[in-house]
């Protein structure tokens, strides 16, 4: 048998889960990520693992809580609405520096909205997962391999800063099928979490996992500590993949399936001797502010294409400041843009310029 | 004739389908095909209605497929299969879940008669070995109350499929037979890899229709 399987988005992303030693999963069921809870509750009591399918998402994320607290590694997974529904669990994870994985296989919103294919929480995984003043990690794979990479790396970068992490997917992620290299179960090392409330028989003091505090100068002594980790994260762990981005005069920046398809158009542009070239986000928080900048000298233009009204241009803006004009492209409601749509809005750039 | 597509979700049912329709319509056959997949949200034959009708199949599909809407239903239209004398090619959906709702007509089906054609891929990971993928076609069986009567090889790495993908794979697909206790029909093969491929195995040449946006130009 070849080292190379063939495997659904969803799927992957779940054996990818337990081959980071994730053994405990808490769901509801949700399309379009429904594979996943499946594979999960297939797999995990074979391992000796807990596979709960929860009353509701909030339940779901609650229980998360509690397993991490109790100092093993825990993932939920939902679509769209489900993660709003969860909102009030991430925030109370953030505010008890808990490390999860939360897998949000996206939909089209507001509301029930539909079940095809979306980008339109990127507000809500950046800046909105529930109330108060945190950040989560966000992490946004665009191949079938990047769901199975990037689960391992979120469960490593969230027990080494213990805090949240989001896989940030979308329905086509998660439904398609692409050939992948699995990890091996054997290379899941969990760090040890002295901070864990479990069962010590009384040879330490107790830990207390908690987001409750009494005084507001310890309060925002807390938050001001975590802000500082938040700070070394901006610095340190920024990710992306950059695509002929050397000589190009119109920088695309897109994530997940939409770099995909942006790709694509990128290679169309450049045999009609278009220079257009690829920023692709990995991580969305902290977003790869460095490597926008790197290119503002030479782009003439960015064009930022997302399933979704606008979301991810407005961290563009941000960090483009004026220097350049920055374009928006984009279908929402599950409606998917295609390449020749994106090469459109390429050539009517090169037209202005 | 009535010929039921079913196999694990990813073994590659739909592309085999829409391939098998194609090809019966063109012998000059009138054919229908009937869309099943009521559990996958995308990638359903539905979504190639367009190829199909073009090419004089007939489709139907489920009530809001490649909608917004998640309420897999099948329409009335579906009893037509009954009543034809079109060849008719049901795409079953994935996995015994999918084919549950084929148990529902499994009587008609079989006072119609049928052959039932399971299709396997030995490069996903729960039918990657011969005692595996029976244990998949029986409890699709189980589940929708008929017998497969042949096993196709659809062993493949969509993009990343060449000859040695297909020839590797031969020996599986006459494992998983022989275990099934069916004769294996054919391999299904890209047309481009074809003169790449032994001569003294059968072979069922197919194109791609199956995948996304972006694998149809050039990614």
């Amino acid at each position: 048998m070849s080292e190379k399987v063939l495997m659904k988005g969803n799927e992957a992303l779940a054996e990818a889960a337990i081959a980071a030693g994730c053994k405990h999963f808490f769901g509801y069921p949700i399309t379009p990520q429904n594979e996943l809870t499946a594979h999960m509750s297939k797999r995990l009591p074979k391992i000796g693992g807990t596979y709960l399918q929860a009353e509701s998402e909030v339940a779901a994320i609650n229980m998360v809580l509690g397993a991490s607290a109790a100092g093993v590694r825990a993932m939920t997974s939902s679509s769209s609405p489900g993660i709003s529904l969860k909102s009030e669990g991430l925030s109370y994870l953030a505010g008890s520096d808990l490390p999860a994985v939360i897998v949000n296989v996206q939909r089209a919103g507001p509301g029930l909205g539909g079940i095809q294919p979306s980008q339109a929480d990127y507000w809500q995984a950046t800046r909105a997962a529930g109330h108060g003043d945190f950040k989560l990690l966000v992490f946004a794979p665009s191949t079938v391999q990047e769901m199975v990479d990037l689960t391992g790396d979120a469960f490593a970068l969230g027990d080494k800063y213990r805090m949240p992490a989001i896989m940030l997917s979308d329905g086509i992620l998660g439904q398609m099928m692409e050939p992948v290299v699995m990890p091996k179960d054997s290379i899941a090392r969990i760090p040890e979490r002295p901070w864990a409330a479990c069962g010590h028989g009384d040879k330490r003091e107790h830990n207390v996992i908690n987001s409750l505090y009494i005084e507001p100068p310890v309060l925002e002594a807390v938050i001001k500590a975590r802000f500082e980790k938040y700070r070394l994260i901006e610095e340190k762990e920024q990710r992306c993949e950059e695509y002929l981005t050397d000589d190009a005069d119109i920088v695309i920046v897109a994530y997940g399936a939409s770099a995909r398809i942006s790709r694509s158009a990128v290679n169309a542009a450049r045999k009609e001797g278009i220079k257009a070239g690829l920023i692709r986000p990995i991580t969305l928080w902290p977003f790869p502010t460095k490597a926008i900048i790197s290119r503002i000298g030479n782009a003439k233009t960015f064009l930022c294409v997302e399933m979704s009204m606008g979301q991810m241009v407005d961290d563009v803006r941000l960090i483009v400041n004026g220097k350049r004009d920055v374009r928006f492209f984009g279908r929402t409601g599950g409606m998917v843009p295609t390449p020749a749509e994106v090469l459109g809005e390429l050539k009517k750039i090169k037209g202005g310029i | 004739m009535l010929t039921i597509v079913c196999g694990h979700y990813g073994s590659g049912k739909t592309n085999f389908a829409i391939n098998y329709a194609l090809d019966k319509a063109k012998e000059g056959k009138r054919v229908m095909l009937a869309d099943m997949d009521i559990v996958n949200p995308y990638f359903t034959s539905s979504e190639y209605s367009g190829i199909l009708i073009s090419n004089g199949v007939k489709i139907i599909s489920p009530t809001f497929a490649t909608t917004n809407v998640d309420v897999p239903s099948l329409p009335a239209s579906f009893h037509s299969i009954f009543e034809t004398n079109d060849e008719v090619v049901i795409d079953a959906g994935g996995d015994d879940v999918g084919a549950t709702a084929l148990g529902r007509f499994s009587k008609k089906v079989k006072e119609k008669g049928y052959e039932m054609l399971y299709v396997t891929n030995m490069y996903r990971p729960f039918t990657s070995n011969a005692d595996d993928s029976v244990e998949m076609l029986r409890s699709i069986e189980r589940t929708c109350g008929l017998k497969a009567t042949a096993v196709v090889n659809n062993s493949h790495l969509k993009g990343l499929t060449n000859a040695s993908t297909i020839i590797d794979s031969l020996e599986y697909a006459k494992d998983v037979a022989r275990s099934a206790g069916l004769p294996l029909l054919f391999s299904v093969v890209p047309r481009s890899l074809i003169d790449q491929l032994p001569k003294d195995e059968y072979f069922y040449q197919a194109d791609v229709y199956v995948g996304t946006i972006w694998e149809k130009g050039e990614d």
